[in-house]
């Protein structure tokens, strides 16, 4: 996790095009400023951040689903679960996958886990829309080599 | 079995949070009902389960967009009905449904 640039997931473990599922590993930093307030004593991954690591494990594979055709915008939470402590140093891994593909939107389920023990979970809804700016997706390019997506699996 | 009307309303109901009984054949989903884009998307997945269809949406907004149809035509409940009775029936027609 590169948790300044907002950047939670570490490398893509297995991608499914045509399952629909993804899964990834993100490594929770050791040491960052989050967990001096997130809490003295006692340090633990906040919430909003592990949500946003299951939308962003689900945006990698919406964009895969869609040929990097398209950028999805998490629109939506439901059912957001924190149902364990995530702590420091602990590596996270996610699975997620497409429950339904509508016109201009999504709907993915997600689940995070250290080890085989749940600790997260939640629907999530996103809309897709044609990349808005270049640099954006120059930008998804280069973080889809960083993180290993498979990107011959998309390849026409 | 209860008919399309019925179905999208009760949907919009439980999704939206307003009551059955304000809801009629003639409701406007977003100017009578105040329905938003994204309380729409629920709508949308819902009413999509319910039907096994994939109501084009991005379609309806474009022409709505261009000038080639109105609101009313998608939006007012007894049209909206009729959009997805016309995506059932097509999809039933289709090789392998």
């Amino acid at each position: 996790m590169q948790l300044d640039s907002f950047q939670l997931i570490d490398r893509i473990v297995d991608l499914n095009i045509d399952g629909k599922t993804i899964t990834v590993e993100a490594q929770v930093p050791q040491h960052h400023t989050i967990f001096e307030g997130h809490f003295p004593g006692f340090p633990i991954m906040p919430g909003v951040l592990l949500t946003e690591a299951m939308a962003q494990s689900s945006g990698w594979l919406l964009l895969g689903v869609m040929k990097f055709e398209r950028m999805p915008f998490l629109a939506m939470v439901k059912e957001a679960k924190m149902r364990g402590f995530v702590s420091p140093g602990q590596l996270l891994t996610i699975e997620a996958k497409i429950e339904h593909e509508g016109s201009g939107f999504a709907v993915t389920s997600a689940k995070g886990r250290v080890g085989s023990e749940l600790k997260c979970s939640a629907d999530l809804t996103f809309r897709h829309i044609p990349f808005p700016d270049p640099a954006l997706r120059v930008h998804m390019d280069a973080m889809a080599h960083k993180i290993g997506f498979p990107l011959q699996m998309i390849a026409p | 079995m209860s008919s399309t009307f019925d179905q999208i309303a009760t949907i919009i109901a439980e999704t939206c949070d307003i009551p059955r009984d304000t809801i009629t054949p003639e409701s406007h989903a977003i100017d009578d009902l105040g329905i938003d884009s994204l309380d729409f998307l629920d709508i949308a997945f819902a009413i999509d389960k319910a039907f096994g269809i994939k109501m084009p949406l991005e379609k309806w907004t474009q022409e709505v967009n261009d000038g080639k149809a109105t609101t009313e035509q998608y939006f007012v409940l007894k049209n909206l009905a009729a959009r997805i009775d016309e995506l059932v029936a097509a999809k039933n027609a289709s090789p392998g449904a």
